[in-house]
């Protein structure tokens, strides 16, 4: 048993020491409670929808989300937006659809199915509006860097007046969590740029935390459930192991010998 | 495994076990004679086998909606994540099974290294050991490379660029791996191809592993050879199969906590970018079990030479029977071993964590000494100790050290240390 204890800490260090180690070489960045971190952890659905349109009326212009379609808006542990509000967002964008019997292309409003427009026909095209740097498609950014959320939310509140004895060449800003400093995008959030449906006050710090979440979900879109299942799973996986446990010293006992 | 003959009970059972021995076989994997000191690190046989069988079908699963095309493949993942029923969970099974797999190969590995379960007469099954081990790190490479992130992408193009250290022909083997002039559309194909070949290949291997490990039957922590049948062993079944399902169980839940809770900590960020030939990455880094390889590469300044080391760290495992001079299997008799084989696992963690680093300055001095360590240990050290060591007094079976009826107070305590 000695041994056996021994082992299976060994299995629970690694855990930690790789789930540690990736938080180890983060620099020091904001901090605010997640919602949807630990065991059961959850999407504010406040937090979603309101992230939602921080992300259409301010990234959106820049930044692509090719992976989301709008019917995801309404899923289950998303943004959850009824099915008429989803709909209604929807519709509020145009796609080209075809060809038509004529073998023509149209324009049509968004239907359900349709992915996230994207406000550029192409990579080149994003990189010759904003001065050779491509804004990044959103779907999965979160992951897609070292910080998670975390960096997210820290970059969008990073910005800062260069320290002296820096140049930044034209069009290129200072912000202390990008890697390096300097970064393409302005800043592009401030207090009051939109107005919350819901009456929250739209600080910087408010929409940052808002547009994560909502990036977070774009990226894991099956977080909750995951959570849900995690859970059981793993209490089932507890509640076997000692029933086993004891079978297994049941069916030693007729042996001279221990396990 | 002849020593006693099996006859069915039923007719039809007769019948059809004269013509196919699926019923011999059977009886003889319930009743196999193992000694019944095994500890938990036996357990690991079963649990690889449980990894193996894992990634085969979540990995069948996925190849049902993967798209192994260039301008497809990281999109296709997407649509597995999303829009596939439980695609989410498949793929992160897979992706964090390769990682438990390589967990458990390496607790495998290092149990034999520790009890000697390499040595005559059971070098086949090491050598066929070392093969599968080589056969995973190539699947797991491949594999990585097939949701076309940019660590897929650079990892691949470092990788197969080792090939062009051959002198002369170097060039040409690396554009025909590619099927191009570069890492491409051909290279993904190719990789999907043998990462869903591989598998198969290892099961194959699996069976011939245990089936040479039935001839002699199992090494033990004692590491003295027993009788089989004798009061020294169990049949397989119920015994060994409840205590290494309950071990598996306790693995699981290990498992399960990376794939629900903690599915991409150990992915790299850059593989959730689409691979894009124009952009390096800061640091191309391998996976995590290949890292004591990678510092082996990069502590070599010379290019082929670091090629070579990096694939004789591997090879010289499989020479590892005749390196090691000892007669005494189990480092419970062989003191001086123990305190070797511990300062090998010590230096096989430090090459991992400096193949994580970047190689410069002291990360790449320390991983230098670390990597001549390497060598050292199966070079110099194993050969030398079996001739120098002074062993301990081996008990002459399982049963008397652990009823306690030696009367000699060295194996009482060495009854103590085998307890543990």
């Amino acid at each position: 048993m000695k041994n056996f204890i021994k082992l299976f800490s060994i299995l629970v260090l690694f855990f930690f020491t790789v789930t540690q180690s990736q938080s180890a070489e983060k620099v020091d960045y904001l901090k605010t409670d997640w919602s949807f971190k630990g065991l059961f952890g959850k999407f504010d659905r406040g937090s979603l929808q309101r992230g939602y349109q921080v992300y259409t009326e301010v990234c959106a212009s820049c930044h692509s989300m090719k992976y989301l379609s709008y019917r995801n808006l309404g899923e289950k542990g998303g943004p959850e937006f009824s099915e008429a509000e989803v709909k209604a967002i929807a519709a509020s964008f145009e796609v080209t659809d075809g060809p038509n019997a004529d073998g023509e292309m149209f324009d049509r409003p968004a239907k359900l199915s349709d992915k996230f427009v994207m406000p550029y026909e192409n990579v080149k095209a994003a990189q010759a509006a904003n001065g050779g740097a491509y804004p990044p498609d959103m779907s999965v950014l979160v992951k897609a860097r070292g910080g998670g959320v975390d960096y997210i939310y820290s970059l969008l509140q990073g910005y800062e007046d260069a320290p002296t004895g820096m140049t930044l060449d034209e069009g290129v800003h200072y912000n202390k969590y990008m890697y390096g400093n300097k970064i393409r995008m302005s800043a592009p959030l401030s207090d009051d740029l939109i107005e919350y449906g819901d009456g929250t006050k739209a600080t910087v710090e408010q929409m940052s935390k808002d547009v994560t979440t909502f990036l977070m979900w774009a990226a894991e879109p099956h977080l909750e459930s995951r959570h849900q299942m995690g859970f059981k799973a793993i209490v089932y996986l507890i509640i076997l192991t000692i029933l086993v446990y004891f079978s297994m010293k049941k069916i030693w006992s007729r042996v001279e010998s221990e396990v | 495994m002849s020593d006693h003959e099996y006859t069915p009970t039923s007719k039809v059972g007769k019948w059809f076990n004269d013509r196919l021995p699926l019923l011999t076989l059977a009886n003889h994997l319930t009743d196999y004679p193992t000694p019944k000191n095994l500890n938990y690190w036996w357990t690991f046989g079963g649990i690889l086998t449980f990894c193996l069988i894992t990634q085969i079908v979540t990995g069948l699963t996925l190849a049902m909606h993967y798209i192994a095309h260039a301008d497809m493949a990281f999109e296709s993942v997407e649509h597995i994540m999303r829009d596939v029923n439980y695609g989410w969970l498949i793929r992160y099974i897979h992706a964090n099974g390769a990682s438990m797999f390589f967990l458990a190969v390496y607790i495998h590995i290092f149990r034999s290294l520790f009890y000697g379960s390499y040595k005559s007469p059971r070098e086949i099954i090491w050598i066929i050991g070392i093969i599968i081990y080589l056969l995973m790190m190539a699947a797991a490479f491949m594999g990585y490379v097939l949701p076309w992130g940019q660590m897929s992408f650079w990892g691949a193009t470092v990788i197969t660029n080792l090939f062009s250290a051959i002198p002369l022909v170097g060039e040409g083997i690396v554009t025909w791996l590619w099927g191009g002039y570069s890492v491409d559309n051909p290279t993904l194909t190719r990789f999907f191809t043998l990462h869903y070949l591989i598998p198969f290949l290892i099961l194959g291997l699996v069976v011939l592993h245990i089936w040479a490990l039935h001839v002699p039957g199992n090494n033990n922590p004692v590491g003295i050879d027993i009788k089989k049948p004798s009061k020294d062993t169990v049949p397989f079944h119920p015994y060994i199969v409840i205590k290494d399902g309950f071990a598996l169980l306790m693995f699981m839940i290990v498992f399960a906590f990376f794939v629900f809770y903690s599915p991409n900590i150990l992915g790299h960020a850059d593989n959730y970018i689409e691979a894009n030939p124009m952009v390096t990455p800061a640091h191309i880094v391998p996976e995590w079990y290949l890292l004591p390889f990678y510092a082996i590469l990069r502590s070599v300044p010379d290019k082929l030479l670091g090629v070579v080391a990096m694939l004789s760290a591997i090879l010289i495992l499989a020479v590892l029977p005749w390196l090691d001079t000892s007669k005494i299997r189990s480092a419970v008799f062989r003191p001086l071993y123990k305190q070797f084989y511990w300062i090998l696992v010590a230096d096989v963690l430090i090459l991992g964590y400096m193949g994580a680093m970047p190689a410069e300055g002291l990360y790449l001095l320390i991983a230098r000494v670390a990597t001549a360590y390497y060598f050292l240990h199966f070079l110099v050290i194993l050969p030398v100790l079996g001739f120098k060591e002074k062993t301990l007094p081996v008990p002459l079976s399982i049963t008397e050290p652990v009823l306690g009826g030696s009367p000699n107070l060295a194996m009482a305590k060495n009854k103590e240390s085998i307890d543990k």
